[in-house]
């Protein structure tokens, strides 16, 4: 432990855990120095939740925590390894060889461990691997580790037949129970790959120091990826924020006026029932809530420059589809389409951007942006699609390629619907340069910058 | 701090994990410490998850476990101080003035001071929570279905556990309340609120904890046939569904197998038992179709 005793050692645990974009309040640290004489501090499993209950707030936290924790409260270095494995005794062999059998040897006992699936063991093995197969080269600034040399030796990702079989005990292939054993394979193949890396920051943590691992180890939060940037893994766990997101959305939306619990006093209804108690209105009669039945229309903008960002929103507008009919969804490249159809509840997000580019006219002309085509193909092809209690939605980042940018058609449909906004995933200091009109539509409509999911909700809210 | 100090309730973690576990409710170290500490540091635990993930069920446990009376406030749109905290009692009142009226000397300062007393007034569950001196669990459920009003309320009350109501004075908890508060998450909750609390992030459990709660709620279930039914629902989970199959599916799935009498779980059994874990009928297709079902 460092100097400063255990407090300094919290202080530098909770500032990594804020670098790394999670917020953490004084009064929560305060509360961390508390957890720390209230868990058993042997107890290093106790000491994690623990501190994990103070400092987070979401649970998309717990991931990034998870691995600054490990660094930051390591295991001691002695593997607490109950591993039949002794090291090869020395036969005269080479060192290629040694290394081959130990492989060999090893590699059945990992076989061994997914079978069995218990995690703790697993984990425990992950570490003796990464001790008897991670090092790299001895170089003088010290010893370093790899995963990558550990999953090559052991390639556990061949291991999945005999996993298989093993699982099934013999029953056949094929249907249900194959396709239950694989994801129980699959979860176990995850557990052990997830281990050695841990194993692998540990180490070189002790060596590097465990700032600089901890910098790269790990990853932005998945409601801070930017949109523009996003990979295909990141998508995957955006879809995950969306369905939360679209429901608030859809709530929005269709805000109602708030009237407490029920509707305006109903005066005459009130006033009858009074008779029956003496003309004092012991029962207030009111009318009941008015809901505004939301149409909402989706103006998406889907060329290649901000693909990220409408895969994204079109997750989006699926997810609002679930909520209520009357979302009409809109794509543009260099004209305008209908897309709704392939939105159909229970349609596959991924099935319908690809029809979308197969089956949908968004694409006229040559396939870069032409806003000012789109909007006013849109205006004119549905010319009644906006109207009085249409919200409407435009994304897009208002790249022009330096074509008319339609303005006017765009203020016309602003003052057509009863509210507009245009989310933008560009960063809001870009607007206006080079090809952008986003200054410029900014004059004519509400603009959001909203580079990532934690700003698509923070939008929703303010709704 | 000024606040009445609240004997431990629990001397351990472990301590924790045994009463909960007696109580019917099988933690994990995570639950177990944090309601651990959510004991000693005197604050709220705020419980967020997916649905079926045994939120509620952790408070009842609780309050099992502590002998205490649970105490619900229910949490939905529309949701008000009035059904929160307490309201007058209106046509009591109204009607006790209209009584009055035709008596003699009838003074309007005592009459008052009558129709605002203890008698008229409505406790709803937060400041039943305070005002008890007997153990008690305050759970406050389905926290994020509330309008963001009602955050404020909450956050008033349980910081200082106190109530003031004009016409009567301030009222403050003899003894306070281990307060439970659980989300969807369907929406964010506020900071400040969060900042009021312990985090408790309840995901679905591991398959070996799964098992147990399985065993434990349905004990007359084969042991190999829950391995079965938990790896099956794992691999639902695994699926892109509107509705991922929870904790409170798995135990309906294992009570049906149970009563048709089915010892094994295979492509029959689990297409003919497909709707008790699945509610969405496209999500029952893609299930069947990414599971094989010959
Ligand atoms: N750890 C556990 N031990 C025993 N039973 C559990 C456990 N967790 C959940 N259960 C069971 O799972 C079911 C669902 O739990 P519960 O109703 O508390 O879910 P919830 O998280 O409150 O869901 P919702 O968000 O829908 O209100 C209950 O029948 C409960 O008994
Ligand atoms: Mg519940």
């Amino acid at each position: 432990m460092a100097d400063g005793g255990l407090p300094a050692h919290l202080d530098g645990f909770v500032r990594a855990v804020r670098e790394a974009g999670i917020p953490v309040g004084i009064s929560a640290a305060v509360d961390a120095a508390q957890v720390l004489t209230a868990v058993d501090l042997l107890d290093r499993e106790q000491l994690r939740h623990g501190l994990a209950a103070v400092l987070l707030q979401r649970a998309a936290q717990r991931q990034t925590y998870d691995v600054l924790f490990d660094l930051w409260w390591p295991l001691s270095d002695r593997p607490e390894d109950d591993a039949d494995t002794e090291p090869a005794p020395d036969d005269g062999s080479t060192d290629a060889q040694r290394q081959a059998a130990l492989a060999a040897q090893l590699r059945e006992e990992l076989l061994r461990r997914l079978l069995d699936g218990d995690e703790e063991a697993l984990r425990r093995f992950a570490r003796l691997a990464v001790d008897q197969l991670g090092q790299g080269q001895p170089s003088p600034s010290g010893q370093s580790f790899f995963s990558y040399r550990v999953l090559r030796a052991l390639s556990p990702d061949t291991l999945v037949s005999q996993l298989l079989d093993g699982l099934l005990g013999g029953a056949d292939r094929g249907g249900l129970a194959e396709q239950v054993a694989r994801q129980t394979v699959r979860e176990r193949l995850a557990a052990f790959r997830a281990a050695v890396e841990a194993e692998v920051r540990r180490r070189s943590a002790a060596e590097r120091g465990r700032d600089r691992v901890a910098r790269t180890a790990v990853k932005p939060l998945a409601d801070q990826v930017d949109f523009l940037r996003a990979q295909s893994a990141d998508l995957a766990e955006l879809r995950r924020s969306v369905a939360p997101l679209a429901r608030r959305l859809a709530a929005r939306l269709s805000a109602k006026r708030r009237m407490g619990r029920e509707g305006r006093l109903d005066f005459r209804r009130t006033v009858r029932a009074s008779l029956a108690t003496g003309g004092v209105p012991v029962v207030t009669h009111h009318k009941p809530r008015t809901v505004h039945k939301p149409e909402l229309v989706v103006l998406c903008d889907i060329s290649g420059s901000v693909a990220g960002f409408s895969h994204f929103t079109l997750m989006l507008t699926q997810a609002l589809r679930e909520h209520f009919s009357g979302v009409r969804a809109f794509a543009f490249v260099d004209s305008t389409d209908e897309v709704t159809r392939f939105f159909a509840p229970g349609a596959d997000v991924a099935d319908a951007v690809q029809r979308i580019g197969r089956e949908a006219e968004v694409v006229t002309f040559d396939g870069h942006s032409d806003y000012g085509n789109a909007f006013g193909v849109f205006a004119e092809k549905w010319a009644t699609a906006v109207g009085p209690k249409t919200s409407l939605l435009v994304l897009g980042d208002g790249r022009t390629n330096y074509r008319q940018p339609g303005l006017p058609v765009l203020a016309d449909l602003v003052r057509r619907s009863r509210s507009a906004y245009w989310l933008n995933p560009e960063p809001a200091r870009l607007w206006g340069t080079g090809d952008s009109a986003a200054d410029r539509y900014a004059r004519v409509i509400p603009m959001v910058e909203v580079r990532n999911a934690a700003q698509l909700a923070e939008f929703v809210t303010t709704l | 701090m000024t606040h009445a100090q609240q004997a431990a309730r629990f001397a351990d973690v472990a301590d924790v994990s045994a009463r909960l576990a007696a109580a019917g409710y099988l933690p994990d170290a995570q639950i177990a410490t944090t309601v651990f500490l959510a004991d000693r540091l005197g604050k709220p635990l705020l419980v967020e998850g997916p649905a079926g993930t045994g939120k509620t069920e952790l408070a009842k446990a609780l309050a099992t476990a502590t002998s205490s009376d649970l105490i619900r406030l229910q949490c939905y749109e529309g949701l008000d101080e009035a059904r929160a905290l307490y309201e007058w009692n209106y046509k009591k009142q109204l009607l006790r003035i209209q009584a009055s009226q035709g008596t003699d000397g009838a003074d309007w300062g005592d009459l008052h001071d009558d129709v605002f007393g203890e008698e008229f007034l409505l406790s709803r569950p937060l400041l039943t929570a305070i005002r008890r001196e007997d153990p008690t669990v305050l759970l406050v459920d389905e926290t994020d279905k509330a309008d963001v009003e009602v955050e404020g309320l909450l956050l008033e009350v349980l910081s200082d556990f106190q109530v003031t109501i004009p016409e009567i004075g301030t009222i403050v908890a003899t003894r306070r309340p281990m307060v439970v508060l659980t989300s969807n998450a369907t929406r964010e909750l506020s900071e400040a609120l969060k900042r009021r609390c312990l985090y408790l992030a309840l995901d679905y459990p591991s398959a070996e904890r799964e098992r147990e709660i399985v065993l434990s709620r349905v004990p007359e279930l084969a042991p190999a046939l829950a391995e079965q039914l938990v790896r099956t629902v794992r691999a639902l989970r695994a699926m892109e569904l509107k509705k991922s199959p929870s904790i409170s599916e798995t135990l309906d799935w294992a009570q049906t197998l149970l009563a048709l009498g089915l010892d094994t779980l295979g492509d029959d059994e689990v297409r003919a038992t497909l709707g008790v874990v699945l509610k969405h009928a496209s999500d029952q297709t893609r299930a069947a179709a990414e599971l094989r079902l010959n």
